[in-house]
């Protein structure tokens, strides 16, 4: 089966949260997506960087990576940083649990991922990083 | 509506009402853009309500929320609120994925949030 691969690295900075969103939303604007299915999209990509900027790195400079895979119409993201880990992944799972209450974080991040895409899986290792893999298909048959 | 003290681009003051015009996505990047700033002045200028103007906001993630929400947990102190104004299609979705509307107001202009706040 054909796929369409790509990989993106960037340093961990709050002011490539955007270009990330834009980025993925092009690439997968081919599969011709509804608007809503892009906002879906960028909104798990948004979460997911903030995530690896604020969390993984602590805010300190890190690269971020994301591989996104085409096969036929699901697309599937990932997104790694090589920062400091979750050490309880089922907690950081809980609607509204964060770590960081003082820096305003709403701890929605994880829920929105989850309600947005169609599987969220999160590997990770204390020390090593934090990979998330998350896909959706995309309705391309629309009535 | 009364005579407004504009700030910079993104903020303005009217009366007790401090408004915030978000102008881009509402990202974790905007948000430490904007905050210290709408802190600075909502201490400075005794500000009692918060409007967030969205006019032009396509994008707004659970960082947004978090700003919000942080603001809104500052101005119920003294017995202020938070309004937002001009939401379009897409932030109104995460609004009410959110359940934020159970504490904030939704208005269609800036100009009725600060007469009805």
């Amino acid at each position: 089966m054909e796929t369409n691969e790509m990989i993106l690295e960037f340093d961990s900075k709050s002011e490539n949260e955007g270009f990330a969103r834009i980025t993925v939303a092009a690439f997968v604007a081919r599969l011709d997506p509804t608007l809503e299915e892009i906002s879906d999209i960028k909104m798990a990509v948004s979460e997911a960087v903030t995530n690896a900027i604020i969390h993984g790195y602590e805010n300190k400079p890190g690269k971020i990576k994301i591989c996104c895979q085409i096969k036929e119409d699901v697309i599937t993201i990932e997104i790694h940083d090589s920062g400091v880990g979750i050490s309880d992944i089922e907690k950081a799972k809980e609607p509204l649990y964060t770590t960081r209450p003082e820096w305003e974080r709403s701890g929605m991040g994880f829920t929105f991922m989850e309600t947005f895409m169609d599987h969220l899986t999160i590997i990770s290792e204390v020390g090593k990083g934090t990979t998330i893999v998350m896909d959706k298909q995309i309705q391309t048959n629309k009535e | 509506m009364k005579q407004g003290k504009k700030i910079n681009s993104f903020f303005e003051v009217i009366g007790q009402c401090l408004i915030i015009r978000i102008s881009d996505d509402l990202d974790h990047h905007k948000v430490l853009s904007l905050r210290d700033e709408a802190d600075g002045l909502i201490e400075k200028e005794r500000i009692k309500n918060i409007v967030f103007d969205f006019d032009g906001v396509n994008f707004m993630d659970s960082s947004g929320i978090g700003m919000i929400m942080g603001r809104y947990k500052r101005v119920i102190f003294t017995g202020g609120k938070v309004g937002v104004a001009s939401v379009t299609d897409s932030v109104d979705r995460i609004f009410r994925l959110s359940g934020l509307y159970k504490i904030i107001e939704k208005y269609d202009t800036v100009k009725e949030a600060v007469e009805l706040l």
